[in-house]
């Protein structure tokens, strides 16, 4: 469609997403959008600044891509499992070419206060955290503040704006009115903090959908600046109610990202190799049906008044 | 491991979980003597009763049922910030005489010999949570006597310590091996030897740690797993095996 909000993938990412922008694909385990990391890996972006609290699986395998410049991160693992090993390979200088990715540390407290202040539209954030680690060593950018009201020393932490932040959800309807259910993580906050919104949603709904459960909308049409369809677009992560985590692909991962061969021959194929999501489904049939969720729904409210 | 993690948890409760062995200790207490323990995942999930063990800390099965589920900026502002939290478990790659943890780097931060994950919500959990428990293994490897990098502060950073550096948290009172247990040392901060598990001596336990370990005067004995404890761990919370690695003897549990 070219009027509207409403657009494919492709062109989402061509309009939004630029060389050396700092992007944002959140999601604490739930609702991470790999089908927009693989689209700005076929579009080949270079110099980014990837910023989220836990890299996953998807900075990993941009990483792997040469989107990277730098990483903002503060757990950078693979949840259950083990390593990140793209990460590793640059951080530990055994990349091709010798890594060279830079990198920018907080602890999570750390990172949802930056977007905290990024989404108010404050310089910074104070926060009662980091004495006696050496995190603040390691990342000047964590300095303190004198309360002037109590004289208590708080430790700081500047601001995050990214340029564009990328959110997967359940719902939306045309105008960007973005719900979502499950584990929220700092999705809302990273949105209002980012100058351009892209929403990937499973479904395209109705306004009145929205309109029946206003509680359950986090992201507000206002800030959305494209919305894409693209059911099973967080695959392996997942969508509470409509897939489940594809936890024996987290798994396998440890043995494709330990060996960088394999981890490019995974890039051909299932990135490069692919025009979009739909395609990457296509490719492996069975994944729908093993992952598909069960029913489990709410008992409703009753909004009358 | 997890059972005697699991002792350590009291009914009514409320704690910070992760994944792996804290995890199954939880539910492990909430199975037995804690039915009324409050489990909070980093991931929002509040009050969680997770009906399958979660391999990941942001499981779909973490917010089924659980009794609230909220954004993370609540978790560690409304939270872990406002003191809500009882006990908080660590882990980690290396843990030192005062209990400080590295999970960040082995080696140089700026060209690291092994590059670990980091904080996550370590960091935080260790200076608010009103006591924190570690779980780790003994080598002495990974209980040298300074870490690489405090990614988690203990009971005393660079000769200080945790009040004159105003962390609301008691701090790691424990750490649970899976050997024995030690306990910090209430004038020192020191992890001292508290405890050993059956058949097991201090000389063992020193084996696995990189400091002239401090005994205490009477060692405590820690009963080995129950029957119900083993039957819960191996058949209902964790019949897989994931978390639960050795089942020849039932001490690495």
């Amino acid at each position: 469609m070219a009027s509207g909000k409403v657009m494919a993938m492709r062109d989402a990412v061509a309009r939004f997403v630029h060389d050396g922008d700092t992007v944002v694909i959140e999601g604490f385990t739930h609702l991470i959008c790999f089908a927009a990391g693989h689209e700005i890996i076929r579009q080949r972006r270079r110099d980014l600044t990837l910023a989220r609290l836990t890299p996953d699986l998807i900075y990993d395998q941009m990483i792997a891509a040469g989107c990277a410049r730098k990483l903002v991160f503060s757990w950078a693992g693979n949840p259950g499992v083990g390593s990140l090993h793209a990460f590793r390979r640059a951080l530990e200088g055994k990349s091709a070419g010798g890594g060279g990715l830079e990198i920018e540390e907080y602890s999570h407290f750390g990172m949802v206060a930056r977007f905290s202040a990024g989404a108010a539209r404050l310089p910074f954030w104070p926060l009662r955290n980091y004495m006696g680690t050496d995190l603040p060593t390691a990342n000047p950018r964590i300095r303190s503040v004198t309360c002037p009201y109590t004289g208590e020393v708080l430790a700081t932490v500047p601001a995050l704006n990214p340029g564009v932040t990328i959110v997967h959800a359940q719902r939306a309807d045309v105008a960007g009115n973005t719900q979502m259910w499950g584990l929220l993580g700092v999705q809302k906050e990273a949105a209002f903090a980012s100058a351009r919104v892209i929403v990937v949603v499973e479904e395209l709904v109705e306004e009145d959908v929205i309109r029946s459960d206003p509680n359950r909308t986090v992201i507000p049409g206002m800030i959305v600046s494209a919305v894409v369809v693209e059911p099973w677009g967080a695959h392996p992560s997942y969508a509470q109610g409509y897939y489940d985590r594809d936890n024996d692909f987290y798994v396998a991962w440890e043995g494709v990202s330990r060996d960088p061969d394999r981890l490019a021959r995974y890039l051909e194929e299932f990135v490069y190799g692919v025009p979009d999501r739909a395609g990457y489904m296509n490719k492996q049939p069975h994944l729908a049906a093993r992952l598909k969720a069960k029913a489990r729904l709410s008992q409703g409210v009753n909004y009358g008044f | 491991m997890a059972a005697v993690a699991a002792r350590e948890l009291r009914d009514g409760e409320v704690v910070f979980v992760g994944i792996g062995l804290p995890n199954l200790a939880c539910n492990l207490a909430r199975a037995t003597h804690a039915p009324n323990l409050v489990l909070i995942y980093e991931s929002g999930a509040v009050g969680a009763s997770p009906s399958r063990l979660p391999v990941s800390i942001g499981d779909p099965a973490l917010v089924t049922g659980s009794l609230m589920v909220c954004g993370m900026a609540d978790v560690f502002q409304l939270f872990l910030q406002n003191g809500q939290i009882n006990v908080g478990f660590l882990g980690g790659a290396q843990v030192d005489r005062y209990g400080n943890i590295n999970t960040t780097v082995i080696g140089r931060y700026e060209r690291p010999t092994v590059r670990l994950p980091g904080s996550g919500g370590a960091a935080e959990i260790a200076v608010h949570a009103q006591r924190t428990l570690i779980v780790a293994k003994l080598n002495p490897r990974a209980f040298p006597e300074r870490v690489d990098f405090v990614t988690s502060p203990g009971q005393q950073c660079g000769g200080r310590g945790r009040r004159e550096l105003g962390m609301p948290g008691a701090g790691p009172v424990k750490v649970i091996t899976d050997k024995g247990v030690l306990e910090a040392d209430a004038t020192t901060g020191e992890m001292v030897l508290a405890a050993l598990y059956p058949g097991v001596t201090a000389d063992d336990v020193q084996k696995g740690v990189g400091w002239p370990l401090t005994r205490r005067p009477r060692l405590g004995a820690i009963a080995p797993p129950s029957a119900t404890e083993l039957r819960l761990l191996r058949d209902v919370l964790d019949p897989k095996g994931l978390f639960l690695k050795s089942k020849g003897d039932g001490k690495t549990e």
